[in-house]
């Protein structure tokens, strides 16, 4: 059970910031998740007077502030567009349309949650967090970063050009994923980011240069070989690790046959 | 404390709340007993309201943050929801009724965002909403029938 003892809807990131500094201070996002912890949260602070519900265009990147829901980032046509459907197929089964309303991308890439279809989708992306002390920095390098006071302004896409691809795989729908999988190539470059496996979503890129010399069936079999053996997996009550081992193969072969249009 | 102000079912409502109270017992206590309590891991829409138009889960949502919102429960939306829910009933889907409420919100919010959907439409949007007695079925063919009655009177 939670409980609050002050509501405050910040004026400003600074006000936010400063209330956060407190012990005992949370940043809610949906809420959804603190929802179902024990705590005893002191002062609650919410950032939807802030403006950061808003999905932000140019030519050369998305801005997504924190605040926008799951929901927001399914129905955006441009960023769907930009992602081949990946955005919206990574939250597509998450719960329910209600949940997805209230669930905040900001509160999913906060967490850092293992279970993650956002933080998955997003990794294979050339994309970044913009923190309000720390700065931009690649979403990559914040995934494995301890959580602290700082606070999670807006997720930042480029709009470099790429395939992506995403699945998972779920005992039913609107159940926490079993394991998540985006593939992604930029310049060149194949990436691989698991998820649910179960801890958070880790990312593997073609280092050793497996389908630098041509992208068919016996690279991309090998390739999937490599990601798998190179994630760690463990088990749960959704799945045993070597079921989960056995997804990133047939999951990552999935997916870059389908970025590259192979059937 | 922190007060607050709302427009319930279009009813100017102003009232003081604890910080950690849920929209859910909020709406319970101004008599919007159609707001029922199930899962309470936001998983199974028996709560669902309408938030500015938007399905929301109630059990989840602090009152304070619907201050300055418009809220709907089915107790506004009877008429709106009297259009279907008729061909709902006629097909048996509900049997002990308890998750109806939830339902027939979010099929609301579904009908204003996409007047026509296909069953796969219908059955995406409303798989948030939990019923433990029945296989959806009924309810997907109470609302083929509703649709495609529409569809003839056209």
């Amino acid at each position: 059970m939670v409980t609050i003892d002050n509501y405050v809807r910040a004026q400003s990131l600074e006000e936010a910031y400063e209330l956060n500094s407190a012990k005992n201070s949370r940043i809610i996002g949906g809420m959804l998740w603190i929802k179902l912890s024990n705590n005893k949260i002191k002062t609650a602070i919410d950032l939807s007077d802030l403006g950061l519900n808003r999905i932000e265009e140019d030519d050369k990147q998305f801005s997504i502030g924190s605040m926008v829901t799951l929901r927001d980032i399914e129905l955006n046509e441009s960023l769907n567009a930009y992602t081949n459907n990946s955005i919206r197929n990574s939250v597509k089964d998450i719960v329910g349309v209600q949940f997805r309303n209230m669930a905040t991308v900001g509160g999913s890439i906060w967490g850092r949650f293992g279970f993650s279809d956002v933080l998955t989708v997003f990794l294979a992306l050339d994309s970044y967090v913009e923190l309000y002390k720390g700065g931009i920095i690649p979403l990559s390098e914040f995934v494995n970063m301890k959580r602290d006071k700082d606070i999670l302004v807006r997720i930042i896409v480029k709009k470099t050009p790429l395939k992506v691809s995403y699945s998972s795989v779920r005992n039913q729908r609107t159940d926490f994923p079993v394991l998540t999988c985006a593939t992604s190539v930029i310049d060149g470059v194949y990436k691989v980011a698991i998820g649910a496996r179960p801890k958070k979503a880790m990312l593997v890129t073609d280092s050793d240069n497996i389908l630098a010399s041509g992208v068919n069936e016996t690279s991309i079999s090998a390739f999937a070989e490599y990601v798998a053996n190179n994630i760690p997996t463990s088990s749960n009550l959704r799945g045993s690790s070597e079921y989960r081992t056995h997804l990133i193969k047939v999951l990552t072969e999935r997916n870059i046959k389908n970025m590259e249009g192979i059937s | 404390m922190i007060d607050i102000s709302l427009v319930l079912n279009g009813k100017k409502i102003t009232d003081t709340v604890d910080a950690d109270s849920l929209l859910i017992d909020f709406l319970r206590d101004h008599k919007c007993y159609s707001v029922k309590r199930g899962c309470e891991t936001s998983n199974c829409g028996l709560c669902t309201v309408l938030m500015d138009d938007t399905p929301v889960l109630s059990c989840s949502m602090l009152t304070a943050r619907a201050n300055g919102h418009k809220i709907y429960t089915l107790e506004g939306l009877t008429e709106e929801a009297s259009e279907f829910v008729g061909f709902i009933a006629d097909q048996g889907a509900d049997q002990c009724g308890f998750c109806n409420p939830g339902f027939v919100m979010n099929t609301i919010a579904l009908l204003r965002e996409n007047p026509d959907p296909t069953d796969d439409e219908i059955r995406a949007f409303l798989a948030g909403n939990l019923c433990r007695c029945s296989g959806y079925e009924g309810q997907l063919r109470g609302i083929r029938t509703f649709l495609d009655s529409r569809k003839k009177e056209a």
